[in-house]
């Protein structure tokens, strides 16, 4: 049974003033959510502002007593008491970290906890029938014998679903679904979204790409600060993304972008013929024989689609720290210099922040001022004892200057936001003053308002005559930032353009092609 | 109560762990009737100990790095029966054999990290290895048999500080070793604050850094008087002395110098530790080989102790040392634990073992208690980390508090290989 509202349209879910608090935080407060049956949902907030924490709520991940609130499903009150509860009543939850076991096959996760049994034995006949089935509803065409982790995170995430979908899902819960996939993965994705939606079942879409949400939602709620801000209909209200970012930050904003005025000098940075293996194929090339170079004071973009090579590149320039190098040479200030390390790297005047912050940028363990220092600590210490004084006023320089919302330097970085534990990472590599900072991915996971600030620190650093290469899915990020833009597809450096020349069509059309640019 | 939590909670949350010590011997002094904290016993726990006390420095180290060595049981007898061998037949000096011990376990500790960091085998493999091969060569060499060693070489592991100056009826230099020590703590400890204080970071209030300086100082004078005031020809041993030093050294170059920083970031996250220029081979060498000389060092107090050497020695050392090292707040993945925990959580054990003994309970029992507590503690230290509370035995340990979601590096793969999770 549903209920109707108003409009007489069937209400699924209604989440009524939901709180939910943490010692000495509160993560909710007083927030409503109502799915029509049969709509796509969208969720929007900026990072932190308790979209997640709601979704928790409601598939028993936070049991039912420690929050406040009434969650009625189905025209029914319900008391989850943890997610097998939710599940038993068809909500499911697909997390942002898949939650697949990379060594076993497609079917035996699809089947994981659930597996089809005939006395007591895994009936794997039955298993693979009702697989295939599954796999063809998802559009997934791979053998269901095939190990997840030989497959595609595209792929992956669709697993997830052909496994939520076996257990007669009804309402379907994507956290960030498309954070990881590239545009034509994600395409596939929102598709499949849209193509269950037309099968009656309803989905709640968390992301942080308002394209997206514009593309598919009918319904979109706003978060900010633990509240429920409104819920705009996306037809009805003529919602676009400025309009989103509008109800999410809570303000216009005039521009995406700090105003920047480039004061660009000579070439001093030069990487002529990189060519680099794959680290575990023997003839696989990952970056073909590529040239580029950077000005001083000049912010350079990179901009290819997912595994086009952008990353492997820069790792690989900082001291062949990616891949098997094979050949190519590196010119600083006319010189033709040799980095084997990324010692030598950072030495040269080099610096890479990553595009994993969590797995390849931070050690998580360790508190903001240990990390500011961790890749220079020769200049905090003497004949290599660590000087404490130096460390502590080093760090708080920077979280000064960089504006990291924090306690105290010695909060651990793991409690931070990702845009301040981007900011800490920025302060690292600042710190060790590099003459040319690579940036992978800069504003990857972070939200509206800390964007602007990082851009405002990207910017500040060029003006300092520091050379910047920004790596970006987002083109509008690339075509806002940069003076130049290189495109790399399949390994290849296929363009270059100007900022006046380049657009988010003539940079896709480099992207996608192997044929160099005239 | 509020008083404690301010003295014992806050800033001054690491004497949570020294709490626990002391609860530990104020509970054994009572049922012992007092027999705990006499001269002879503390004497005794001291010497009985300090060897696993001092391979505890070295677990600790390879441990935050991400590892375990199992070998350092094995390791010990085989120096010690190679240095008492060397004594004997080739006539080496005290001093020489105790080089020569030196050496050899860093032979053995660089044949270890060898493995261990350039070729990428799983320390405990390696380790593991390592305690079947020296095991072996220390049966090999020995004959199975005991070796002696001579006086002089006895002295290493059962020696004393010398009598000298006027008859105070106390061990001078014991008395004055006491003094310095305790004018030592109160001395960094009111740097440490001053410097904070001009940083404008967080100090304590002044009551508590004196109560706590005051009730350190008094716990340090105490042991004074006890280890002054034993049966003539006693004082402070000389095992004790070295493993003084050694606290003092290696807790420096943990918390202190680039090299400790090293080891806490290839522990922490190695492939974050490489991409900041970190040299993680080296490190990992490094902490391995440390670990051997340590445990050769620690080989030569105990024949020292015994007066000879024999093909049964260090047999489940490895096992004390690493119980010391969890009981003092490391953490199993790495990245986590200090040199000063890991002794504090040596001492628990030690005086366990020692109040069990004295209160007549059996050994089979001693190990049921010793297995419970270590279980017990670490249990503890993961329920508080759950409840998003203060861990105890993380106490010791500046204020890390891992999230949940963490991930960890893969021991297995190079940094090379890695481009990003997602990939």
């Amino acid at each position: 049974m549903t209920t109707l509202d108003t409009q007489g349209e069937p209400i699924l879910l209604e989440m009524r003033s939901i709180t939910k608090e943490f010692p000495g935080v509160k993560a909710l407060s007083n927030v409503s959510l109502r799915v029509m049956a049969g709509e796509i949902h969208a969720i929007c907030g900026e990072n932190g502002a308790g979209k997640s924490t709601l979704m928790k709520v409601l598939s028993g991940v936070y049991p039912y007593g420690s929050y406040t609130g009434d969650i009625v499903y189905q025209a029914e009150t319900q008391q989850f008491k943890d997610i097998r509860a939710s599940e038993a009543a068809g909500i499911v939850i697909i997390h942002q970290e898949l939650a697949l076991i990379p060594e076993l096959s497609i079917m035996e996760n699809i089947f994981l906890g659930n597996e089809p049994t005939k006395w007591g034995v895994i009936d794997w006949a039955e298993a693979r029938k009702r697989s295939l089935e599954l796999l063809a509803r998802v559009g997934l065409r791979d053998d269901p014998d095939t190990p997840i982790k030989e497959i595609g995170v595209g792929k992956q995430q669709l697993v997830e679903i052909a496994k939520a979908l076996n257990k007669s899902v009804k309402l379907l819960i994507l956290d960030e679904p498309t954070a990881a996939l590239n545009e034509s993965d994600s395409q596939h994705l929102l598709d499949l979204i849209l193509g269950l939606k037309g099968r009656g079942i309803t989905s709640i879409i968390i992301s942080h790409k308002l394209n997206e949400i514009e593309q598919i939602a009918d319904e979109i709620t706003i978060i900010r600060d633990g509240k429920s801000i409104e819920t705009l209909n996306v037809k009805r209200d003529g919602v676009d993304e400025d309009r989103i970012i509008k109800g999410m930050v809570g303000r216009t904003l005039e521009s995406r972008f700090p105003d920047h005025e480039p004061k660009i000098g000579e070439v001093f940075f030069e990487v002529k013929d990189w060519t680099v293996g794959h680290p575990q194929i023997q003839d696989r090339l990952i970056c073909k024989g590529s040239n580029f170079f950077v000005r001083r004071g000049e912010i350079v973009g990179f901009a290819g689609l997912m595994g086009a090579g952008r990353t492997e590149l820069a790792r690989s320039v900082f001291g062949h720290s990616y891949g098997r190098f094979i050949k190519g040479q590196i010119y600083k200030d006319g010189k033709p210099i040799q980095i084997r390390s990324v010692r030598a790297a950072i030495d040269a005047g080099l610096g890479y922040v990553t595009e994993d912050r969590k797995s390849l940028g931070l050690n998580l363990l360790d508190d903001i001022k240990t990390t500011t220092v961790a890749a220079n600590l020769r200049a905090i210490s003497n004949y290599s004892v660590v000087d404490d004084r130096k460390e502590f006023s080093v760090a708080e320089e920077y979280r000064k200057s960089l504006r990291t919302k924090t306690p105290s330097v010695e909060e651990g970085v793991a409690k931070l936001s990702g845009g301040n534990q981007q900011k800490v990472v920025l302060a690292k590599w600042m710190f060790t003053d590099p003459d040319l900072l690579i940036l992978d991915e800069p504003t990857r996971g972070i939200d509206v308002g800390a964007k602007y600030e990082i851009y405002g620190i990207i910017q500040r650093l060029a003006n300092q005559g520091k050379g910047v290469i920004v790596i970006s899915s987002e083109l509008p990020e690339l075509l806002g930032l940069s003076d130049r833009i290189y495109t790399i597809f399949e390994g290849a450096i296929t363009g270059v353009l100007n900022k006046n020349e380049a657009s988010q069509e003539s940079l896709m059309k480099l992207m996608t092609s192997s044929r160099k640019a005239a | 109560m509020n008083a404690l939590k301010k003295l014992f909670g806050g800033n001054t949350r690491q004497f949570g762990m020294i709490f626990a010590l002391v609860a530990l011997i104020v509970f054994f002094q009572i049922f012992t009737d007092g027999r705990t904290l006499t001269p002879g016993n503390v004497i005794n726990l001291f010497n009985g100990n300090s060897y696993i006390l001092i391979l505890a420095i070295g677990m600790v180290l390879v441990i935050i790095a991400g590892h375990i060595d199992l070998s350092v049981g094995s390791v010990a007898a085989f120096v010690g029966v190679f240095v008492a061998l060397a004594m004997r037949d080739w006539g080496l000096p005290w001093w020489a054999g105790v080089l020569f011990g030196l050496l050899l376990g860093a032979v053995i500790g660089a044949w270890q990290g060898f493995w261990v960091a350039y070729v990428g085998i799983p320390a405990f493999i390696v380790t593991l290895a390592g305690m079947l091969l020296f095991r072996g060569f220390n049966q090999f060499v020995g004959k199975s048999n005991t070796i002696p060693v001579s006086k002089d070489f006895q002295f290493l592991g059962s020696g004393y500080l010398p009598e000298i100056g006027p008859n105070t009826g106390f061990n001078n230099l014991t008395l004055l070793l006491g003094i310095l020590a305790a004018a030592f703590v109160v001395i960094m400890s009111l740097r440490a604050r001053a410097t904070n204080k001009a940083l404008g970071a967080d100090v304590p209030e002044l009551w508590v850094e004196v109560t706590k300086l005051v009730l350190i100082c008094g716990a340090i004078l105490y042991a004074t008087y006890l280890f002054a005031t034993g049966r003539p020809g006693t004082s402070f041993p000389i095992p004790g002395l070295i493993l003084a030093v050694l606290v003092l050294i290696y807790g420096f170059i943990a918390d202190k110098t680039v090299l400790g920083r090293h080891v806490y970031a290839v522990g922490g996250n190695r492939h974050a530790a490489e991409l900041s220029g970190v040299q993680s081979k080296k490190v990992n060498f490094m902490v391995m080989m440390n670990m051997s000389v340590l445990a050769g060092l620690a080989g030569m107090i105990f024949v020292g102790r015994s007066t000879a050497s024999g093909p049964f020695d260090g047999v489940g050392w490895e096992l004390d040392a690493i119980a010391a090292v969890f009981i003092g707040g490391a953490a199993v993945t790495g990245g986590v634990g200090t040199v000063i925990g890991s002794i504090v959580g040596g001492l628990v054990m030690a005086v366990l073992n020692n109040g069990l003994q004295l209160l007549g309970v059996g050994a089979d029992l001693t190990q049921i208690i010793k297995g419970l507590v270590l279980l017990a503690a670490v249990a503890f230290d993961v329920y508080n980390k759950s409840q998003g509370k203060r861990s105890i035995t993380g106490l010791l340990l500046k204020n890390f508090q891992r999230n949940n979601n963490e991930l960890k590096p893969d021991e297995a793969t190079s940094t090379k290989e890695v481009i990003s999770r997602e990939a």
